[in-house]
C-alpha cells in the first residue's frame, strides 16, 4: 500500500473533433458548428484545470470480489477487468470548477454552447485520463481503465474511492449525497497492473 | 497577555502536524482520527505536549473534522469535549514558560456548496454552528477555521463562529500553485470578505511548502490589515522506500518563515509534515525578530468568489440594466420569474466591460426578499462579477448579503436615522461597501454645501457602528437637468469636495440626468465625462450605449489611464456603426425569406436584426406564424429524419428565441398567444437541467407558457405548483439511475394531488418501458417528441 499521489500531468492541447462531436451526440459538423466548437473550445481552454490524484493499492481477487486492502468491492466486471492482477492503480481526474460555471453560464443563454461545453469537457477530461493511462503503462503491464458505474460495478463504491483517494483535499473532487461528483467534468477508475 | 494582545502586538506561534504524527502511530487510512482523542488520549495528549513544550503559543484541538456531517450530535458532543480535555491536560503538564491558549479546530466538510455541489449554504452553516457552540461551551480560547479550499464554505464557517460565539477568530485558507483557492478566490478576495466580516486575523495553510506559499504570503500582507499568518507543510510529500517523507528540513522551514516575519508575518505554525521539531526549530530562529506592525490598509474593496475590485483614480463602471424601473420587458420577466432573462441581462453586461452588477429586483407586485436572494444567488452562479445588492428593505437585503459570495456593494443607505440603523449593523455583520446618498430627513439639498454636510453626519454615524470610512462611497445624486438647470453643478460640485476634502470614493447613477430631454444618450455621456472629471470613482450606468463607453474609454486614454491606449482601440472596434442589412447576401433559393433561413443556419443575431425590421411592416403574429415556426418545422422534421443533429436543431432554436425577444419586447404587457402552461423540473436529487432546458427552449419555441421550476425539485413543490396553475402537462427530467426513484414518487404525488395532469418524462437513463412502469403518461426520447406529445396532449 503506498500514499496518495497528485500528478501534475496535462493532456495535450486542442481537442478531437471526432469525440466532441459523438459526445454531442452528431455523425458530423458543418461550418457553423465546427466554428461553434472552436469558439467554445477557445473560452474552455483557459479555463481548464487539470488536476489528478491516484494511489496503488494491494489486490486479490476471490469469488467476484476485489479485496484492495482498505476495502472490498463485489462485482464480477471489475473482477473480470482486474484478473491476473496483484496490484491496481485507483486514481480521480478532473477539470476542475471553472468549466462547471461555463457550462453553467451557457445553460441560461445558449443550450447550444452548453451542449458543446460538455462535449467538449467530457473529451477533455477523457483525454487527461488516457493521458495518465498511457504514462503508467510505460513503466508497468496495465489493463483498460474501469469505472464505477460500468457494468454491475456500483456508484456506492465512489464512497470507498473517495475515502481511500481523499480527492477533496487533494484535486478539490467532491463527491454529492447522490453519487454525482462536483465538479460535474471528472472521472474516477481503476486499472490493474500485472 | 490575552490571546487578542497576542495577535495584535506580538508573535503568535501554533502548532504543527497531526494526521501525520497520528498515521506514524498506527492511524488507518480512512478511519477519523478525532475518535482518537476518546480511544487513544494518551497519544493525543503527548503530541500537544510536545507542541507547547517546542514554545507554541496555541495548539489547536484535534477536531479538524469533528461536525455534523461526519458524526451524531451526541458523538460529536463527545468527540470535542475529549479533545478540549486532551488539549487542556497537554497544557497543564507542559512547563513551557510561553503564554498558552487552545483553539477549537474547524477543517472544511469534504463537500462542495450549491451550486457547484449540492450543499446548501445554510445547512453548512448549521454544521458549524454545531461545532462552534460546543467547543465554545467548553472554554477553549479561541476559534480557527483553517484549510478551507473555497470561499463560499469560508464565509459559512465565519459566520457561524460569529454569531454562536464572541472568541477571536482566525481562517486560514488551502491555495494551490496557482495561488488561488481550489474554487478560484484571490488572496486578496479573501482578505476583503473576511475582514468585512470581522475575522480576527487570517491567513494561508497546507497544500504546499513555505518556499512555495511566500507569494500567497505576500499578496495577503499586502492587502490586509489585520495580522496574518502562515501555516506551510513540510514541502512536498515524497515517497521513499514506501514510507511518505516530506522534503523541507527543520531548519530551512524555520529560515523561510523567518523572511516572512521580517515582511510582516506574526502568526506562524506548521501543517502536514510538520513536527515539534519544526515548531521549536522555528521558535529558536525568529526568537529575536519583531515583526513590522500590521497596518491598516486604506483599499475600499469589493469582491466576487473569486476575484477583488478595488476603487481607484480609474472609474469603475457599474452596468444599471437588472432593473425594472421604466422596462416593460424586465417586469414582465419578473412577474414570471423569468430567471434566464435576468442572467442573460448580466452575463451581456459582462460581455460589454462592467466591473460590477447592481442588482434590482424590487416591484411591488413580488416577493422582493425571495426574488432578490434567488437572483443574486444564480448570478453567482453563471458571473464572476462582484454584485451591487440593490434594495430599500432591509429584510431582502439582509437576506441577499448573507448568501451573496465574497464582500458585495450594498446600494443604499441615506442621511435619514431610521436608514442608518437598519443598513449599518448589515453592513457590519456581513461586509460591503455601501452607496450613501447624500440626503436626509429633509429631502436632498439643493447646494452642495448642504449635500457636502450629510456625507460628513454619514462617517460620522458609521463610525459609531465601527464602520471604516474606506468602506463607504457617496452618491450625490445627479438630478433632471430640464427640471432645474443648476442641477448638475450642485451634483458635481458636492461630488469634488467629497472626495477632495473627506478623501472618500463616489458613485453616482449618471442617467436620471437627463430626463424629459432628446437624445439622453448625448447630454448622459457628456455629464459622465464631466463627473469623471470632478472625481467620480465609480458610475452606475447602461454599458449598451455607444455614447457612455465612448465617453469612458475617452475619459481614460485622455487622462493617461490606458497604457499605449490599448483599452481605447479594442473598443473603438465596437464603436463602429452596425453594418446595416443592405449588404446581406441575396436569399439562396431554398430558403422562403431572409429570417426563415437565419433560423434555419441559427444566426441568432441575424434572425432578431431581421425581425425588427420586419416588424415595420408586419403583425408580430403574422411574422411567428409565417417565417418563425415554418423555420422551425424545418429544422424538427430533418432532427426526426436524423438529418439535423442536436446542436444544430439547438442553434435553431436560439436565433428563433433572439426573434420571439425582438417580438415581446414590442408585445409586453399585451395580449400572449399560448398553447398552455407545461411545468417542467428536473427532479429532486439530480442536477443535471442541460436536457431539461433544451426541451424548455423548443417548447417556448413553439409557444408553450414554460414555467421552469430549475433542478433538484422536491416532489411536493412540482405537485403544489401543478394545483396552483391547474396545469394540464408537467414534464420531468432526470439523468441518473439514482435520481429515477425520484421521478417515480413526483409522478405518483401528481396522480392523487392533481389527476387530471398528465406527465411526460425523459432523460439518459429512462427506457418507455420504465416509463410505463412509474406511471407517466408519456416518454419522450427528445426534445421534439416533447413537443409533439405537448401539442398532442393539449388538442385532445
Amino acid at each position: 500500500m503506498s500514499a496518495v499521489q497528485v500528478l501534475n500531468i496535462k493532456p495535450e492541447a486542442g481537442y478531437c473533433q471526432k469525440e466532441v462531436l459523438r459526445y454531442a451526440g452528431c455523425k458530423d459538423a458543418e461550418g457553423e458548428l465546427c466554428s461553434l466548437i472552436k469558439d467554445c473550445y477557445r473560452e474552455l481552454e483557459g479555463k481548464l484545470t487539470y488536476r489528478l490524484c491516484y494511489r496503488k493499492l494491494e489486490l486479490k481477487i476471490r469469488d467476484g470480489v476485489c479485496d484492495f486492502g482498505l476495502f472490498e468491492v463485489r462485482s464480477q466486471n471489475l473482477a473480470k477487468a482486474l484478473e491476473g492482477c496483484e496490484s491496481a492503480i485507483i486514481f480521480a481526474a478532473t477539470l476542475g470548477v471553472d468549466t462547471d460555471r461555463l457550462i453553467a453560464k451557457y445553460n441560461c443563454i445558449s443550450p447550444a454552447k452548453a451542449l458543446i461545453m460538455q462535449a467538449l469537457g467530457a473529451e477533455r477530461v477523457e483525454a487527461l485520463c488516457d493521458c495518465f493511462c498511457q504514462k503508467i503503462a510505460e513503466e508497468q503491464g496495465t489493463k483498460p481503465r474501469f469505472s464505477p458505474g460500468y457494468g454491475d460495478l456500483p456508484l456506492e463504491v465512489q464512497r470507498d474511492v473517495f475515502a481511500v483517494l481523499e480527492c477533496e483535499k487533494h484535486i478539490g473532487l467532491t463527491l454529492n449525497d447522490s453519487l454525482l461528483m462536483s465538479p460535474s467534468k471528472s472521472v474516477t477508475a481503476f486499472v490493474g497492473i500485472y | 497577555m490575552t490571546i487578542l494582545e497576542h495577535l495584535n502586538g506580538d508573535k503568535l506561534y501554533l502548532d504543527g502536524g497531526m494526521g501525520t504524527l497520528l498515521q506514524a502511530q498506527g492511524l488507518k487510512s480512512g478511519e477519523h482520527p478525532e475518535l482518537w482523542n476518546i480511544s487513544r488520549p494518551d497519544v493525543i495528549r503527548e503530541i500537544h505536549k510536545a507542541y507547547y513544550d517546542a514554545g507554541s503559543n496555541v495548539v489547536c484541538t484535534n477536531t479538524f473534522g469533528a461536525n455534523l456531517l461526519k458524526f451524531s450530535e451526541e458523538k460529536l458532543y463527545e468527540i470535542i469535549a475529549a479533545a478540549v480535555e486532551n488539549a487542556s491536560a497537554a497544557r497543564t503538564a507542559s512547563t513551557a514558560p510561553q503564554d498558552k491558549f487552545i483553539a477549537l479546530d474547524i477543517g472544511p466538510t469534504g463537500k462542495l456548496l450549491k451550486p457547484l455541489g449540492d450543499l446548501d449554504f445554510e445547512d453548512a452553516v448549521k454544521v458549524f454552528a454545531k461545532t462552534v457552540q460546543i467547543g465554545a461551551s467548553l472554554g477553549v480560547d479561541l476559534i480557527i477555521i483553517e484549510t478551507m479550499n473555497d470561499c463560499y464554505e469560508t464565509k459559512a464557517a465565519l459566520l457561524a463562529a460569529k454569531e454562536n460565539s464572541r472568541l477571536p477568530v482566525i481562517v486560514s485558507n488551502a491555495y494551490g500553485e496557482n495561488g488561488c483557492l481550489m474554487t478560484g478566490a484571490s488572496p486578496a478576495a479573501m482578505v476583503a470578505m473576511l475582514e468585512g466580516m470581522g475575522a480576527d486575523a487570517l491567513g494561508a495553510n497546507c497544500s504546499l511548502g513555505p518556499a512555495q506559499l511566500t507569494g500567497v504570503a505576500e499578496e495577503l500582507l499586502t492587502a490586509a490589515s489585520v495580522p496574518v499568518l502562515l501555516k506551510p507543510n513540510a514541502g512536498l510529500p515524497k515517497e521513499v522506500d514506501g514510507k511518505t517523507v516530506f522534503d523541507v528540513s527543520p531548519d530551512e522551514f524555520a529560515e523561510c518563515l523567518a523572511g516572512l516575519m521580517e515582511k510582516g508575518l506574526r502568526i506562524a505554525g506548521g501543517c502536514c509534515g510538520t513536527t515539534p521539531e519544526y515548531i521549536k526549530a522555528l521558535c529558536t530562529r525568529t526568537a529575536d525578530i519583531t515583526p513590522p506592525p500590521a497596518v491598516k490598509k486604506e483599499f475600499t474593496v469589493v469582491s466576487s468568489y473569486t476575484h477583488e475590485v478595488v476603487f481607484g483614480d480609474k472609474p469603475l463602471l457599474i452596468g444599471e440594466r437588472i432593473n425594472p424601473t421604466g422596462k416593460k420587458r424586465f417586469k414582465q420577466a419578473l412577474k414570471e420569474k423569468d430567471m434566464d432573462y435576468i442572467l442573460s441581462e448580466g452575463i451581456t453586461q459582462q460581455e460589454k466591460g462592467v466591473h460590477i452588477l447592481d442588482v434590482n429586483v424590487g416591484l411591488p407586485e413580488i416577493d422582493e426578499k425571495e426574488m432578490l436572494c434567488a437572483a443574486v444567488c444564480e448570478l453567482q452562479a453563471v458571473t464572476d462579477l462582484p454584485l451591487q445588492i440593490d434594495s430599500a428593505d432591509p429584510v431582502a437585503m439582509e437576506s441577499a448579503l448573507r448568501r451573496y459570495n465574497g464582500k458585495a456593494m450594498i446600494n443604499s443607505v441615506n442621511g435619514k436615522a431610521e436608514s442608518m440603523a437598519a443598513v449599518f449593523p448589515l453592513v457590519k455583520k456581513y461586509g460591503g461597501v455601501v452607496t450613501a446618498l447624500t440626503l436626509d430627513e429633509d429631502g436632498i439639498p439643493s447646494t452642495a454645501e448642504g449635500r457636502f454636510e450629510i456625507a460628513k453626519r454619514i462617517l460620522h454615524t458609521a463610525a459609531e457602528y465601527g464602520i471604516d470610512k474606506k468602506d463607504i462611497v457617496f452618491d450625490t445624486l445627479a438630478m433632471t437637468v430640464s427640471a432645474d438647470n443648476k442641477a448638475a453643478t450642485v451634483t458635481l460640485g458636492a461630488l469634488k469636495r467629497i472626495r477632495e476634502e473627506l478623501g472618500c470614493h463616489t458613485v453616482l447613477g449618471v442617467s436620471n440626468v437627463s430626463f424629459g430631454l432628446p437624445n439622453r444618450d448625448a447630454v448622459n455621456s457628456v455629464f459622465f465625462t464631466l463627473a469623471m472629471e470632478n472625481g467620480l470613482s465609480a458610475a452606475i450606468m447602461n454599458p449598451y450605449s455607444a455614447d457612455m463607453q465612448k465617453a469612458y474609454y475617452c475619459f481614460n486614454a485622455l487622462k493617461g489611464m490606458d497604457e499605449n491606449c490599448g483599452a481605447y482601440i479594442e473598443a473603438a472596434e465596437s464603436f463602429a456603426t452596425a453594418v446595416t442589412a443592405a449588404t446581406a447576401p441575396k436569399t439562396e433559393a431554398v430558403y422562403a425569406s431572409d429570417l426563415q433561413r437565419a433560423v434555419i443556419k441559427g444566426l441568432k443575431d441575424k434572425a432578431a436584426e431581421l425581425t425588427k425590421a420586419l416588424l415595420e411592416t408586419t403583425a408580430p403574429l403574422d411574422i411567428v406564424n409565417g417565417e418563425i415556426i415554418p423555420a422551425l418545422n424545418t429544422v424538427g422534421e430533418g432532427f426526426e429524419k436524423k438529418t439535423v443533429y442536436l446542436p444544430q436543431l439547438l442553434m435553431s432554436a436560439e436565433a428563433a428565441k433572439a426573434a420571439f425577444e425582438v417580438i415581446k419586447g414590442v408585445m409586453a404587457g399585451g395580449e400572449k398567444a399560448t398553447k398552455g402552461v407545461f411545468i417542467i423540473a428536473t427532479v429532486r436529487g439530480d442536477i443535471h437541467d442541460i436536457g431539461k432546458n433544451i426541451v424548455k427552449l423548443l417548447l417556448e419555441n413553439y409557444g408553450f407558457d414554460v414555467v421552469d421550476m430549475g433542478k433538484d425539485v422536491p416532489p411536493e413543490a412540482i405537485a403544489e405548483k401543478a394545483v396552483e396553475l391547474n396545469a394540464p402537462i408537467v414534464g420531468l427530467s432526470a439523468l441518473m439511475t439514482t435520481t429515477v426513484p425520484a421521478m417515480e414518487e413526483t409522478v405518483a404525488l401528481l396522480k392523487v394531488k392533481a389527476p387530471l395532469c398528465k406527465t411526460i418524462v425523459g432523460g439518459a437513463v429512462l427506457t418507455k418501458e420504465y416509463a410505463n412502469k412509474i406511471g407517466a403518461d408519456k416518454y419522450a426520447k427528445d426534445a421534439m417528441e416533447a413537443v409533439r406529445f405537448a401539442e398532442e396532449l393539449l388538442k385532445a
